[in-house]
């Protein structure tokens, strides 16, 4: 390798990533039962449209935890920060049109996400996780405080939203949010895929495997935290403004400390690193949940629990070991 | 002005008091336990059915609510929490935030959800007046208390041998082994001592901070707040954050309402990024 000359190390690279960015055949089985779900589940469609946004949510994790390291106690930060600009444009009649409040919500998401993320390159573990908690707890003290504009504990209320692209209304069935918030997923979904097999998404692997190497080899290791914390913003905003827009309604409840920590299992349940761990542990998760709520609405938090000990006593790479046998058969990686 | 002062204290011993047991997990052990409040919880409502149910007088349930939690916590020391310690972060994290979510649906079953009171002695109810401060009997027993706990902690950590011993053990476990130190057993005790630390805290605090099933959650912050600002080099730094955050949050609530916790918050950030080794460690920053 060290023999041949830089163009043909550079096509073989190249080569490389593209393969591993080519899309797999489990890849497109998942889309396909993703869309064959509009149409052969139209009754579930309120708990479907949950499981995308929380997917995209989880998804939004998976890139700074799978794919840069960081841990984050309060990535509902952003998720609510971007649920409150969409509420708070629909509701003043700011930005009427449901998809341009998105990308605004998550372009408010994202300058959150860059200003904060210079809190997270410094220090320790418990640092960041501090910092990151504080962070959503401060956001919601924030909201709770200014209730002229946010409506305080009693959540925002009278959010009128309009009509998809001007031509499709949100209906009770959810049919609309569904369909809505899937293509939000899968758009965004499509765009990770290609920043993770970037070259910028290898460099963020090589600095969540050692910083102080990376940045020997010439990776600019703040500029890619920065970078990716702030995608990973954006990402988790759209999902806060899509549970806005597809509920109508938003409450301090989406800067909780619970959101934060469901997350994190949400994540662990699917695997990280991968992109797709996300939507599978959405799936997952609200399926238990739902499940668990009806055998006993009170205290499903006590199974949730037991699960995520459960989870760390088994261990993350045991588990991991028995999908990627999963995976060796079915060829996800 | 001087009786927020006074309350700010007490509140603020208090908090070391809940927090002290963290400050050695947490700071010294290097264990990320976000369920250190699940402890002071069982402590508090361990108070709350001795004295309300079966009529201890509130003396003597405080004893208890110190050995309740620190048997509990040794028993999840030697079963579960010790798998966890060499692990990363990450999982440390999840496996607390797991506890917690279980302790607090269990304590709702078990409890039910609202909130809970402590009948008091009346000799604690109160206040009098000491040149225009109005000084309530319950707090100033609470600062006396735990200023009493302070001192022997910090004595039991500087000056016997079992601090010695925990010291050594945490700065190099292999080398404490090698030395003949029962690291395992030291790590054991020490745990179910600041479980139980904790669980007197909260056994004390019922009357000053409330107690419901939520308590773990609407409080680990400010655990988390006291050891990590306060540094983990010391039990002193720890002691003088809890003050500070006691007294700033008496302060911040009636002065400021509308700010409420929020300049909390900020100033924790604040001190973390500036000193992500906390305010008063002896290490340099960094």
């Amino acid at each position: 390798m060290s023999a041949s000359p830089p163009g043909v190390l550079a096509a073989a690279l190249a080569e490389r990533l593209g393969q591993r960015a080519r899309w797999r055949p489990i890849e497109i089985a998942f889309w396909v039962a993703a869309v064959a779900s509009v149409f052969l589940l139209p009754g579930k469609h309120i708990i479907l449209a949950e499981i995308a946004i929380l997917a995209l949510f989880a998804l939004s994790l998976d890139l700074i935890l799978g794919y840069a390291g960081i841990i984050s106690l309060g990535h509902a930060a952003f998720f609510g920060f971007g649920a409150y600009c969409a509420g708070l444009f629909a509701k003043h009649h700011l930005i009427n049109e449901p998809v341009l409040a998105l990308g605004a919500a998550g372009l408010a998401a994202a300058a959150l996400g860059f200003v904060t993320s210079f809190l997270v390159l410094r220090g320790s573990d418990l640092t960041r996780l501090m910092v990151t908690l504080g962070v959503a707890l401060m956001l919601r003290e924030i909201a709770n405080r200014f209730d002229e504009l946010t409506g305080g504990a009693d959540g925002l209320q009278g959010v009128g939203i309009a009509p998809v692209l001007g031509s499709f209304a949100f209906d009770i069935t959810g049919h609309v949010a569904y369909v809505y918030a899937l293509a939000v997923l899968a758009i965004l979904l499509v765009l990770a895929r290609r920043l993770v097999h970037s070259p910028f998404g290898l460099s963020l692997r090589s600095v969540k495997g050692n910083a102080l190497r990376a940045s020997a080899i010439g990776i600019p290791v703040n500029a890619r935290l920065v970078a990716i914390y702030t995608v990973a913003a954006a990402y988790a905003g759209i999902a806060g403004a899509l549970l806005t827009q597809t509920t109508a309604f938003c409450s301090l409840d989406v800067f909780s400390f619970e959101r934060s920590a469901d997350l994190l299992l949400v994540l662990i349940i699917g695997g990280t690193g991968y992109l797709y761990g996300g939507l599978i542990g959405a799936v997952i998760f609200k399926l238990m949940q739902d499940w668990l709520a009806t055998m006993t609405p009170q205290y499903w938090q006590f199974w949730i629990g037991l699960l995520l000990v459960a989870i760390v006593l088994v261990g993350r790479e045991r588990m991991s070991r028995w999908l990627d046998a999963a995976r060796g058969l079915v060829r996800l990686r | 002005m001087l009786t927020i002062l006074f309350d700010g204290i007490a509140y603020g011993m208090l908090l070391f008091v809940l927090a002290s047991g963290l400050a050695v997990t947490l700071g010294l052990m290097n264990f990320i336990n976000l369920a250190h409040g699940a402890f002071a919880m069982a402590g508090g409502y361990a108070a709350v059915v001795l004295v309300n149910k079966l009529g201890w007088p509130f003396f003597a349930a405080l004893p208890l609510a110190f050995v309740i939690p620190a048997l509990a916590g040794l028993l999840l020391e030697r079963t579960l929490y010790r798998h966890v310690y060499t692990r990363p972060h990450l999982d440390q994290v999840l496996f607390t935030i797991g506890l917690v979510f279980m302790s607090v649906a269990a304590t709702d079953w078990v409890m039910g959800s609202q909130q809970v009171f402590v009948q008091l002695p009346r000799a604690l109810e109160g206040r009098f007046e000491v040149g225009g401060v109005g000084i309530g009997r319950y707090r100033l027993m609470i600062i006396v208390l735990c200023g009493l706990l302070t001192i022997a902690l910090q004595f039991a950590l500087a000056r016997t041998r079992f601090g010695s011993r925990l010291r050594a053990a945490v700065d190099d476990p292999r080398t404490a082994q090698g030395l003949g130190i029962p690291v395992n057993a030291v790590f054991s005790v020490t745990f179910a001592v600041g479980s139980g630390l904790a669980g007197l805290g909260g056994a004390l605090g019922v009357e000053v901070l409330g107690l419901d099933p939520h308590f773990p959650l609407k409080f680990m912050i400010y655990f988390l707040i006291v050891v990590a600002v306060g540094g983990t080099s010391s039990i002193t730094g720890p002691f003088l954050a809890a003050i500070v955050l006691g007294i700033g949050d008496v302060a911040g609530k009636y002065y400021m309402p509308k700010l409420g916790a929020f300049a909390i918050y900020t100033i924790m950030i604040v001190v973390l990024i500036l000193r992500p080794q906390g305010l008063f460690s002896r290490a340099p920053g960094r």
